[in-house]
C-alpha cells in the first residue's frame, strides 16, 4: 500500500483487490462484497497470510479479483476444501466465498458439517435468491411466487418448497460462533455488512471457530430489474423473508 | 511342507485369536504365513472362521477349498467343514458342544471336550487354547514351545493375566488329544 | 527392523504415517474401516490432521484442499464410497495436486456386499471421474507390497503431481502377514512453489481446474497427456512367476493373482507349461511386456474377481495374436486354485498344436 496522506485520499483500491476488471454484470453487488472483504483483509493486515476458496457460480472467478492465494472448489464443496486447508495450515486465515446455489443447495451438507465441527473458518455467503451463472434458475433461496427460468409461473411452494434461511439454521449449531445476515442495498447497510465481515475474520484470528456472514445481494440481470430498482427490491421483498440480524454471536 | 488350517466357531469362542497365535508362532519361526478371517456380518453374532496357511515357501492363495486341518469349536463349524476337509485330514472338534454325527471314513475326526476342560481350568475363554493344543499333538506344524513363546511375545496386555492359564490349556489339549476317541476309530 | 504380523488395512495406514502423511480425511465403510480407525488414533498422537468427514464427497474435497497446500494427504474408502469421490478426483486431476487414495474393493453393483471383489478396475483404471485423465493405480497382492506401494504412491503422486491410488480387494485389507514397516520419514518443511500457503513475498498462487477458453483447456490437456505418457513410460511394474518356458500365460492382480499363482504351480506339477504375470501397476498397464509374451504364447487366461474388466487391457496388449480366455467370480466370491487350475488345463487342451495332439494320441 502507498502511504498517501489521509486528507488527500479520495479513493484507493485495497491492496487485497486485484487491478483487473471483473466479469460481473452492471449493478451486481458481488463487486461491493468483494471490496468489503478486501478492505477487511487490508485493515487486518492478513493479505499475505490468507487463502481464499472460490465456489462454482457467478463468483467462480473471484480468485482473479483478490490478491491472495486462492483455490477453486467443486460446486458446494468449498467448506470441505477449506477444512482441508485449515487443518494443515491452522495459522493461516481461510475463507470461502459462496453463492446460494453453491452453499444452500448442493453444498448444504458441507456447510452444515463445517459449522458443526466448529471449523475455524470465515464464510461469505451471497444470497441473491437465484442461480446467476447458469442464467436465472430457481435457487433454494428463491422467494415464494418469484419467477425464474425454472419456475416460470413463480416458485410454487407446494411443489418446489420454501426458501431456506441459512443463518437461522446454522445458528442452532454449537460449533458456530458468529452468524449474521446483512444486506448490500444501501450505504448504511453496506457499512453494517463490512463490520460483520470484519467480525467474522477477527473471530478466526482469535481462534473462535466458525463464522458466516450472509449478504443479501442483487441480480439485476436475472431478476430482470434495473440495478437501482433491484436494490429497492432487496429491501422490499427479500428483507422481510430474510431478516437482518446477528443470529449468533458467541463472545469468548 | 505347507499346512492349511481353518479355525471356526461362534464369535467370542476365540477361533480368530487361536489362528493369530499360530500365525505369530509361525512368523517367529521364520516361516511364510497368512491369516485371513471371515469378516462382515458373520463376525456379528454368527460363526467366525479364519484360514491360516504356514509354509516354507512363498504362499500364493491365502484361501483353500479343502483344508488339511480344521478346528471346529461349535456344531455349525463341524457340519460345514466335515465335507470340505481334505482326504486324511484332521478335524478337532469341541465335543462338549458338537453333536454332529461324523460319517466320512477317510478323515481323522478327534473329539476334544474343550468347553468342559476350559471350565475345569477356570475360564471358558481357554477353549480355543485347548483345541489348539490338541491340534499340535497330531499336526506337526510347530512345536508346543514355539506356540508358548508366541503367547509370551504377543498376548495382548488385557489378557496377560491369563498367560499361564493359556499355557496350561495348551498342555491340557495335548493330553486330551492323546487319549481322544478318533472317528473312525 | 523386524517383521510384524500386520493386517493389510492397518499396514497401509501405518505405512502412510511413516511416509509422512500430514492429513487424513475419511468416512467409515467396510471393508476399509480399520484403516480409518488406525488413523483416528495415530494422527492426533503425532499432531497431524484427522477428520472423519460427513461423507466421501466431503472427504475427497478435504483432501483436495489440504493437497493444495503441498502437504502429503490421503483418504481411503471402499467401492461405493469411491464412486462418491469421483467428482473430487476429477478436480484434483485437473488441478494437479498430489493426492493418495486407497480403495479397498467390495462386491457391487449398488450396495452389493462387503465381501472382497475387484469390480472397481474400470472405476479406478478407466473412468475415475469426468474428463480426460488417468491416475496411477497400484495393486498390492501381499501385506508387504501394500506397505511398499503406499510409500511409492506418495512418492509418485508428488513426483508427477498426480493422483496415485492403492487398489486392493477386501481380502488383502483383512489379510495378516509378516511384513516390515519403513522407518518414520521427516516431514517436508517448505511447501512446493506451486502450493497455496499465503502470498507472502511472492505473487499469489491459484489452484484451479478451470480453463474457460477451449484452446487454453486444450493446451492444458496436451500438457497433462504428455505427463501421463511420461508416467506410462517410466512407472510400469509387474511380477512374473514361472514365466520361463511358459506357453500359456495367466494374468491376474491382487488376490486373484495370488490364487492364480497357486494354480500355476499346481499346473506346472502336472506338466502344463504355464506362467503368471501379475500386474502391480494397473495404470500404467504392463502392455508392452504382455505384447512381448504374446509373440510366443499359445494362449492367455485372465483371472479376476469381477465379470471381466482387466481382460480388455490384456486383449489390447495381445492384439489378436492368440486366444485370451477369462475366468472370474463376482459378487464377493473368491476363486480358488482348483477352479483356475481346471481352466488352465482346458486352455492347454484347446490350444495344443496339432502335432503335439497327434503325439499325445499316438
Amino acid at each position: 500500500m502507498t502511504t498517501t496522506p489521509v486528507e488527500q485520499l479520495v479513493y484507493q483500491r485495497p491492496a487485497a483487490l486485484s487491478e483487473v476488471h471483473t466479469h460481473y454484470c452492471p449493478g451486481c453487488t458481488h463487486g461491493v462484497a468483494h471490496r468489503l472483504v478486501a478492505e477487511v483483509i487490508d485493515e487486518l493486515g492478513i493479505r499475505e497470510n490468507t487463502i481464499g476458496v472460490a465456489p462454482v457460480g457467478c463468483s467462480v472467478f473471484c480468485y482473479n479479483y483478490f490478491e491472495v492465494d486462492f483455490v477453486e472448489a467443486a460446486h458446494g464443496r468449498a467448506p470441505a476444501m477449506a477444512t482441508g486447508i485449515k487443518r494443515v495450515l491452522p495459522d493461516r486465515v481461510v475463507f470461502t466465498y459462496q453463492g446460494d446455489g453453491d452453499l444452500a443447495s448442493i453444498g448444504l451438507a458441507e456447510i452444515m458439517h463445517a459449522a458443526l465441527r466448529g471449523e475455524n473458518l470465515t464464510v461469505i455467503f451471497i444470497n441473491n435468491a437465484i442461480y446467476g451463472m447458469t442464467g436465472g434458475q430457481m435457487a433454494p433461496t428463491t422467494l415464494p411466487g418469484m419467477k425464474t427460468t425454472s419456475s416460470p409461473m413463480g416458485r410454487d411452494v407446494e411443489t418446489s418448497g420454501f426458501p431456506i434461511r441459512i443463518c437461522e439454521l446454522l445458528a442452532t449449531m454449537d460449533g458456530a460462533t458468529y452468524i449474521a445476515r446483512r444486506s448490500l442495498h444501501n450505504p448504511t447497510e453496506i457499512r453494517k455488512a463490512k463490520k460483520a465481515i470484519k467480525q467474522a475474520f477477527e473471530n478466526q484470528l482469535h481462534g473462535h471457530g466458525f463464522s458466516l456472514v450472509e449478504l443479501l445481494s442483487s441480480c439485476p440481470t436475472n431478476w430482470d430489474i434495473p440495478p437501482a430498482e433491484a436494490l429497492k427490491w432487496i429491501e422490499a421483498q427479500m428483507v422481510p423473508v430474510y431478516p437482518l440480524d446477528d443470529f449468533k454471536s458467541v463472545k469468548k | 511342507m505347507t499346512y492349511d488350517i481353518i479355525f471356526s466357531g461362534f464369535g467370542g469362542q476365540g477361533a480368530l485369536f487361536a489362528g493369530q497365535l499360530l500365525a505369530y508362532a509361525a512368523m517367529d519361526a521364520g516361516r511364510f504365513v497368512t491369516w485371513i478371517p471371515s469378516y462382515g456380518p458373520e463376525m456379528r453374532g454368527g460363526t467366525a472362521h479364519c484360514t491360516v496357511i504356514i509354509s516354507e515357501e512363498e504362499i500364493g492363495s491365502p484361501l483353500v477349498r479343502n483344508p488339511s486341518t480344521v478346528i471346529a469349536l461349535n456344531n455349525p463349524s463341524a457340519e460345514k467343514y466335515e465335507p470340505l476337509l481334505a482326504t486324511n485330514g484332521y478335524l478337532f472338534y469341541n465335543s462338549s458342544l458338537v453333536s454332529h454325527p461324523f460319517t466320512r471314513r477317510n478323515i481323522h475326526a478327534l473329539a476334544i471336550p474343550g468347553s468342559t476342560a476350559a471350565a475345569e481350568l477356570g475360564h471358558a475363554k481357554l477353549l480355543n487354547m485347548v483345541l489348539l493344543g490338541a491340534m499340535l499333538a497330531y499336526v506337526p506344524v510347530l512345536p508346543l514351545e514355539a506356540v508358548e513363546q508366541a503367547l509370551d511375545n504377543h498376548i495382548p496386555a488385557r489378557r496377560r493375566e491369563l498367560l499361564e492359564a493359556n499355557k496350561l490349556a495348551l498342555r491340557k489339549g495335548i493330553e486330551l488329544a492323546q487319549r481322544a476317541v478318533q472317528i473312525p476309530a | 527392523m523386524t517383521k510384524e504380523l500386520l493386517k493389510g488395512n492397518v499396514a497401509i495406514a501405518e505405512a502412510a504415517v511413516r511416509a509422512g502423511v500430514e492429513a487424513y480425511f475419511g468416512y467409515p465403510i467396510t471393508p476399509q474401516t480399520e484403516l480409518l480407525e488406525h488413523m483416528s488414533k495415530r494422527m492426533p498422537e503425532l499432531g497431524r490432521a484427522f477428520v472423519q468427514a460427513e461423507s466421501e464427497v466431503a472427504a475427497i474435497n478435504m483432501v483436495y484442499g489440504a493437497a493444495s497446500t503441498g502437504k502429503r494427504v490421503m483418504t481411503s474408502s471402499s467401492s461405493p464410497g469411491v464412486s462418491l469421490m469421483q467428482e473430487g478426483l476429477s478436480y484434483i486431476a485437473g488441478s494437479e495436486v498430489p493426492s493418495v487414495i486407497v480403495d479397498v474393493m467390495r462386491g457391487g453393483p449398488g450396495l452389493g456386499n462387503i465381501a472382497p471383489s475387484q469390480s472397481d478396475y474400470f472405476q479406478m483404471v478407466k473412468m475415475a471421474g469426468h474428463g480426460d485423465y488417468k491416475q496411477i493405480v497400484l495393486a498390492p497382492a501381499t501385506v508387504q507390497e501394500a506397505i511398499d506401494l503406499t510409500l511409492l504412491a506418495f512418492d509418485l503422486a508428488e513426483k508427477y503431481r498426480t493422483i496415485a491410488t492403492v487398489l486392493l480387494d477386501g481380502n488383502i485389507g483383512q489379510l495378516m502377514e509378516p511384513a516390515e514397516l519403513p522407518p518414520m520419514r521427516e516431514l517436508r518443511q517448505t511447501p512446493p512453489d506451486w502450493a497455496v500457503s499465503g502470498a507472502k513475498g511472492r505473487k499469489k498462487n491459484i489452484i484451479s481446474s478451470i480453463h474457460l477458453q477451449p484452446e487454453e483447456l486444450e493446451t492444458f490437456n496436451h500438457k497433462l497427456q504428455a505427463k501421463l505418457k511420461l508416467i506410462a513410460a517410466n512407472e510400469v511394474r509387474y511380477k512374473e512367476y514361472m514365466i520361463e518356458g511358459a506357453e500359456l500365460i495367466v494374468v491376474g492382480f491382487g488376490t486373484a493373482g495370488r490364487v492364480a499363482q497357486t494354480a500355476v504351480k499346481l499346473a506346472r506339477a502336472q506338466g502344463i507349461p504355464v506362467g503368471l504375470l501379475r500386474p502391480i501397476t494397473l495404470w500404467p498397464f504392463p502392455e508392452e511386456r504382455l505384447s512381448q509374451l504374446a509373440d510366443e504364447a499359445r494362449g492367455f487366461l485372465v483371472v479376476e474377481m469381477n465379470a471381466g474388466q482387466m481382460i480388455d487391457d490384456v486383449k489390447i496388449a495381445v492384439a489378436g495374436q492368440c486366444p485370451v480366455e477369462f475366468y472370474g467370480r463376482t459378487g464377493g466370491v473368491v476363486p480358488l486354485p482348483d477352479e483356475v487350475l481346471a481352466t488352465i488345463a482346458k486352455l492347454d487342451q484347446a490350444t495344443l498344436p496339432a502335432n503335439r495332439v497327434a503325439a499325445l494320441n499316438g
